[in-house]
């Protein structure tokens, strides 16, 4: 249908994932500029706590199916029912989290409704025709794209945990649709087991003072100083992508569209050349230092404090003097 | 009796001229399944002919044969586009009992193929699988594979589930699942003797229109450089020099 918005939101242990409720906010301000609805869909049982909760944070509607088992996994048997659920609705934009669920999810219902989807948005906006923009860092991040989908419906893009800021809607209004949804039998795929894993450090999206490394560290010797440093000023360390797949930093520390988007006081990023699937992860930060040997870095055209030289010397250097003012 | 699943992976195309790393997990991951329970290794990628090196090396790691889908119609695919290309060399290709793919490319990073390309196959997807623990083959009176099912463990925000699915299967590693080994020199030798079909378009019954730019549902509008206002203050001094004017910022914003 022309208008409709649609969100899917996603829970664990009866609490709504955080993603869910950012995309949410933003699915009603691009609803309202099209002045169209905004619908969540929901799945799951018992849950109806959580309809309330959408409906505070933007929902016109919202969906709750209601599967016999609470403990599904986004098998062909529920794409195909969450397929049929879109058509018979026919929303014009679907939106969906980039969690580790969503990211499975939403290119397979893309490829059973054979629409397009974009992955790890950034930001969202709607054309004069209403198209949804889609933007997205492209050619190895140097720049931004806008994509379109402009044939088939509906338009699909999923967005990464942390880009878009929650907004409470000032007089919420909405209603809950509950569905049963059929199963068949035994789920095709079946969970067995769920274990829980925590992260022992400060988590970087909550630091005030956040330490990144790129390609440029050259190796652990310096990760470790990276470490060290950020230790010292009791801030996190995050990472680009190089870093990560060369195994000095783990994956749940890399900052960016595919990773986390991080806003502190303070972001320094060390042999970091700046591209953009990086720089959107930390574009909101108050103050920005790059440290590069390459001075045309494109870091450099995006930053506060600028230091072009080695950062085997600066790094070092860096360490110590702050060791020293902290003794003081 | 020894079982003989017929293993397919898929190396998508990446940088030109380099495997993507994720690629090189899911095809260790196919030889020491191989290496276990027998099979044969097959190495499937869509990519412009000048990729056939890319396919060398993943048979000098130890693929046994490998299918090349190239054709200039294939040019400017979006994922959905390039997953049902996929599937239509998957089918060519015949039956099958697994399909491993890395979990997203280091370029493009959409994590989408491996799902769509399962969707298109009518098969089950699973993404994000850092171990595969077991297969549990049903034997038929021939003692050979038929129908069997896999627990693996995939990754979710917070931890990781252990699940169970039917086979055949396409999963989606990722890069903690193993550390794929190195080409050895012998294996570079044989890689030369071993087999890469190529297949166009009309070889796989594709329309020119259903691929390509004109079959992709995803379109680029549009390419810009962010606007980021920042001071841009640039220095270049001696570390000394560098790190005191480094710490004076700290120490104005209060962090130190």
């Amino acid at each position: 249908m022309k208008g409709e918005v649609w969100v899917y939101a996603e829970s664990t242990d009866r609490a709504l994932h955080e993603v869910s409720l950012e995309i949410l906010s933003k699915g009603r301000e691009i609803a309202d500029k099209i002045e169209g609805s905004l619908s969540a869909v929901l799945v799951g049982r018992g849950l109806t706590d959580l309809g309330k909760e959408l409906i505070d944070f933007g929902a016109d509607q919202v969906h709750l199916l209601e599967p016999q088992d609470s403990n599904f996994y986004p098998d062909r048997e529920m794409v195909e029912v969450l397929v049929e659920f879109v058509k018979e609705y026919d929303p014009d934009i679907f939106l969906l989290g980039a969690t580790s669920i969503g990211t499975e999810l939403a290119p397979k219902l893309a490829a059973k409704l054979k629409t397009g989807l974009s992955a790890h948005c950034i930001d969202l906006d709607i054309n004069k025709e209403g198209h949804l923009l889609q933007i997205v860092p492209a050619f190895g991040g140097g720049v931004l794209a806008t994509i379109v989908c402009p044939d088939q419906r509906p338009q699909m893009a999923t967005i990464s945990p942390g880009v878009m800021r929650v907004r409470k809607r000032e007089s919420p209004n909405g209603k809950i649709l509950r569905r049963e949804i059929p199963l068949k039998g035994e789920p095709r795929i079946k969970v067995l087991e769920t274990l829980r894993e925590e992260p022992m450090e400060m988590p970087l999206e909550k630091a005030e003072v956040v330490i990144a490394g790129g390609w440029g560290l050259g190796g652990k010797e310096y990760w470790q100083m990276l470490e060290e440093l950020a230790a010292l000023l009791r801030g996190a360390v995050g990472a680009t992508r190089p870093p990560v797949d060369e195994g000095w930093a783990r994956e749940y520390q890399m900052i960016g569209q595919s990773g986390k988007t991080v806003r502190p006081k303070l972001y320094m990023g060390f042999g970091i050349s700046g591209m953009m699937h990086h720089m959107v992860g930390i574009q909101d930060s108050d103050f920005i230092i790059a440290v590069n040997s390459d001075p045309e870095a494109d870091i450099f055209k995006m930053c506060d404090l600028g230091v072009v030289g080695d950062l085997k010397e600066i790094l070092p250097s860096l360490t110590k003097e702050i060791r020293e003012k902290l003794k003081k | 009796m020894r079982l003989h699943p017929t293993l397919k992976v898929l190396v998508r195309e990446g940088i030109p001229n380099v495997i993507n790393p994720l690629d090189r997990n899911a095809l260790e991951e196919a030889l020491r399944i191989k290496e276990r329970y027998g099979g044969e290794v097959i190495i499937l990628s869509m990519a412009p002919l000048f990729c056939l090196s890319i396919l060398r090396e993943a048979l000098a790691m130890g693929g046994d044969r490998a299918v090349l889908l190239s054709d200039k119609a294939f040019a400017g695919s979006d994922t959905l586009a390039t997953s049902y290309i996929l599937s239509e060399g998957v089918k060519k290709i015949g039956p099958f009992d697994l399909i491993l793919c890395g979990n997203q490319t280091i370029d493009g990073w959409t994590g989408h193929v491996g799902p769509q390309l399962s969707e298109f196959l009518g098969i089950e997807g699973i993404s994000w699988v850092r171990m595969i623990e077991e297969f549990h083959f049903d034997q038929n009176a021939m003692g050979r594979s038929k129908k069997g099912s896999v627990i693996v463990r995939r990754n979710l925000d917070y931890g990781y589930i252990r699940i169970k699915a039917p086979m055949p299967v396409l999963l989606s590693v990722v890069k903690d699942i193993n550390t794929p080994r190195y080409a050895t020199f012998t294996g570079i030798l044989e890689a030369e003797k071993k087999e890469i079909q190529i297949l166009s378009a009309s070889d796989l019954k594709i329309e020119p229109c259903q691929v390509g730019l004109t079959g992709s549902p995803t379109k680029m509008a549009d390419l810009f450089m962010p606007e980021m206002r920042r001071r841009r203050e640039i220095i270049q001094e001696k570390p000394e020099v560098a790190s005191r004017l480094i710490i004076e910022k700290i120490h104005q914003r209060g962090l130190i």
